[in-house]
Order: structure tokens, then sequence, then C-alpha cells
């Protein structure tokens, strides 16, 4: 070995973290992982700001304007970049509300029977801009690669990561190409 | 014309009775071309090109194109390959196709041939389309946000139900799926869920009611073999039963 490890980043922009979970479900091959890479900004590591890196792991689509300031600064940064899961590929989930004004969601949500106690819509500005539809990444970047499934199942992205990482044109066959 | 013949597909013989289409004697021969709007029994469309193969030179719809004596046809070439991904993709922007919330995943079609033809991502910008949901009927669910347009419903509820319950209303990028009836609504036809109408959609626009996600992830139709085997087995079954 020797060689320098590859350096990996990660975030869930709209996703419900079912990628990442999907990650370690790779459970003792991370040992294995962690032989060739070492990990920039993710949620493991509590790295708040992207640094250079080989690989950037993108889930979840764009909600927001946060979203499109993590996604650039991923792709700025990261010399691939890939979309990992359907919210990233497509939209997803989320992307289920476009056809919903935003502002029927918000009183759905937070005025309407169930909501949040003083039936109030937040409006910190701490809190980013939402947008109107939510959109895959690669309407916003330039995406290198994708890996689809709700989640891509561990071996999928295991398969998908061995690949990238030796150099070779990362395949999955049958059964490990989902979209769901 | 004589009663049989053979053509060449891929390089390889394949032998076809007069009147057979280039998708049928594929299919018997054991090769599969990929399709949507197509299904062995009915009547073809040649709608959806997934099909698309080249004919002495000139693409054609397998599906609609008959057999003749001595054609070359391609198939399998990376030209052709290249355009069905492309033409699954935009089936995919152009409508709301949330697999991940659709209770046809996993013995969807469209999904099936997405994998098939190895499509990674849409690609293209996606439409996230305004569209209607029909619930109105008791058994019935009509998703028009699934719909591909491929009007397999409207020719088996014509062709094979009697009922033309469905047509396509509208052109070009509003072109819907309609139903026949005063108010426009699926509880006002005579639609069964046992109709060849709601079992022939390929997508998941149209459902038969509390059937959801009655599979599990791993055991559903397209989870255990690519489509490519199935709609082979499955034409073969059709016509153990007389009607291919």
């Amino acid at each position: 070995m020797g060689e320098r490890k590859l350096r990996v980043a990660t975030a869930s922009l709209a996703g419900c973290f079912g990628c990442h979970m999907s990650l370690l479900d790779i459970d003792e091959r991370l040992f294995e992982l962690l032989k060739l890479v070492e990990f920039d900004r993710t949620p493991l590591t509590d790295i708040k700001e992207v640094g250079a890196c080989d690989i950037g792991l993108i889930e979840g689509g764009i909600c927001n304007a946060e979203n499109v300031h993590v996604l650039k600064a991923f792709r700025a940064n990261c010399r691939t970049l890939v979309a990992v899961g359907a919210c990233a590929i497509t939209g997803g989930v989320p992307a289920m509300r476009n056809n919903v004004d935003l502002w029927d969601c918000f009183q759905e949500i937070y005025q309407y029977e169930g909501g949040t106690e003083g039936r109030v819509i937040p409006k910190d500005r701490e809190l980013p801009l939402p947008f109107d539809r939510v959109r895959p990444i690669y309407e916003v970047v330039r995406v290198d690669y994708f890996l689809p499934g709700c989640p891509p199942s561990a071996d999928a992205i295991w398969k998908f990561l061995t690949d990238l990482i030796a150099g070779r044109e990362p395949v999955l066959e049958h059964g490990m190409l989902h979209y769901d | 014309m004589s009663g049989a013949g053979a053509f060449t597909l891929d390089g390889m013989a394949i032998a076809y009775r007069d009147g057979e289409t280039i998708m049928e004697a594929a299919t018997e021969a054991g090769v599969y071309i990929p399709h949507l709007c197509h299904q062995p029994g009915f009547k073809p469309h040649g709608s959806c090109k997934l099909c698309t193969v080249s004919i002495n030179g000139r693409n054609g719809a397998a599906c609609t194109v008959r057999a003749q004596d001595g054609m070359t046809v391609l198939n399998n070439t990376p030209e052709l390959n290249d355009s069905r991904r492309a033409l699954t993709e935009m089936l995919f922007v152009e409508g709301n196709h949330i697999c991940p919330a659709c209770e046809k995943s996993g013995e969807c079609q469209l999904q099936a041939v997405g994998y098939f033809v190895g499509m990674m991502t849409p690609r293209f910008d996606h439409f996230f389309p305004a569209r209607d949901l029909d619930a109105s009927h008791p058994e019935v669910l009509l998703d028009r946000n699934r719909c591909i347009l491929c009007e397999l419903c409207v020719r088996a509820s014509r062709d094979m139900d009697g009922k033309d319950v469905f047509a396509i209303g509208g052109r070009g990028i509003r072109a819907r799926l309609i139903v026949n009836s005063p108010t426009g609504l699926l509880a006002d036809t005579n639609l069964s869920a046992k109709d060849k109408a709601v079992a022939v959609c390929p997508v998941g626009a149209i459902l038969v009611k509390r059937r959801a996600y009655e599979t599990p992830i791993g055991r559903r139709l397209y989870d255990r073999q690519p489509i490519s085997e199935v709609a082979l087995e499955e034409a073969k079954t059709l016509k153990g039963k007389g009607h291919g």
C-alpha cells in the first residue's frame, strides 16, 4: 500500500438519512473501507464544511437554499460527485409535494389539526429558504455518477464504492439496481 | 407470400410464420426486444418506440412490422440501446414516477425496463406535471401521475372486456387518460377489478385497491427475474393457452 487514502465526504440534503444508514449497513466491511478512504465532511465526523475530496456522496434532493449551498460546495471540492439514492436522482418522496402549494403545505404541517403548539409557522431567519419545488441534484450541478435505490442496498453501495475506488466503471447487476 | 420464412436478427437466423411481426418471431425464438405498449395477444400499437429495431438499415417498430424473408434486423446495438434508454428516461421525467411511493414497484414494467436498459438517472429535467388522481371507484384506483399513455387499458377495455371504459384525450403534452362516463369518474363506469383493462396496466396507473405491498421486497416479480426473462416466459405461457 503506502498510497494516499481517498478522501470522501457525504451529506444528506432533502433526504431521510436512509442512504447513510444503508452505508453503515455494510457492517464489518466498514473496516475494509477505512483502509482505503478517510472521511472529510460527513454526519459521522461532524466536520461542518467540505474540503478538497476525491469522492462526494450526496443523499437527498434540493428543497431549500441551504441544500444548494452545500451541493455547490461539494461540487467545487469533490473530484467525483455521486448522487446516492432516489431523492438525489429524482427528487423522490419529498418531490411528491411539488404539485401542492408551499403555503398549503405549511398550513397542513404547522397550523391544522396535529400542528405545532401555538399553530405558528416558523419564520426564524436561521431557517433556510424553502423552495416551491424539490429537484434532483443533477438539475442544479453536474453529477458524475448515480447510485439508485431507496435506499441503495448495502451490497449495492459496497459494489459501487469498491468499483469506484479501484478505478473501475461502477456496474450494478440485476438485483442491485433498484429505484425503490 | 409463402407460409413461413426466415430473417436475421443480430446475425442469427429467425424463423417466422406468415403474418407474424418481428417482435412475435423474435419472442418465439427466445430473443427479448424491450417494449412497453406491446403485449402478446394485443393488437400492436407501435407508440412507445422502445422496440425500435433497424430493418434493412431503416428504423421501425418491431411490434408493428411484419417479418419478411431475408430481412436484416438489428436489435442489440449500442445506438438502439442508447435510444431506448433515452426514451425510458423521457417517460420517467414526463410523469411523476416516484418508485419508493408506488404500490406497483417491483412489478412495474417501466421500472423493469429501466433496469434492463441500464437507466441510472432520468438525466433530463423533471416536468413534475400536475395530474389528476381518481379514487372514486370502490375497487380500482386510477393514478394518472404514473400513466405512460401506452393505451393497453384502452385496447383491453374495448377489445377484450367489451366495455370501452378508457380513451386518450388531448394531444401532445396535454394527452391524458380519460374515462368514458358522464362525470368522467371511474365510479360511474361498469369497470370491475377483474377486468383485463386493470390487469394489463404495465405501470401503477390502474391498481386494484387494498392489494398494496402484498409481496415483500426481494420476492416481487422483477426482483426475482429481469424483464427480459419474464417477458419471454409470459409469452410462452400465453401461447400454451392458445392466444399466441
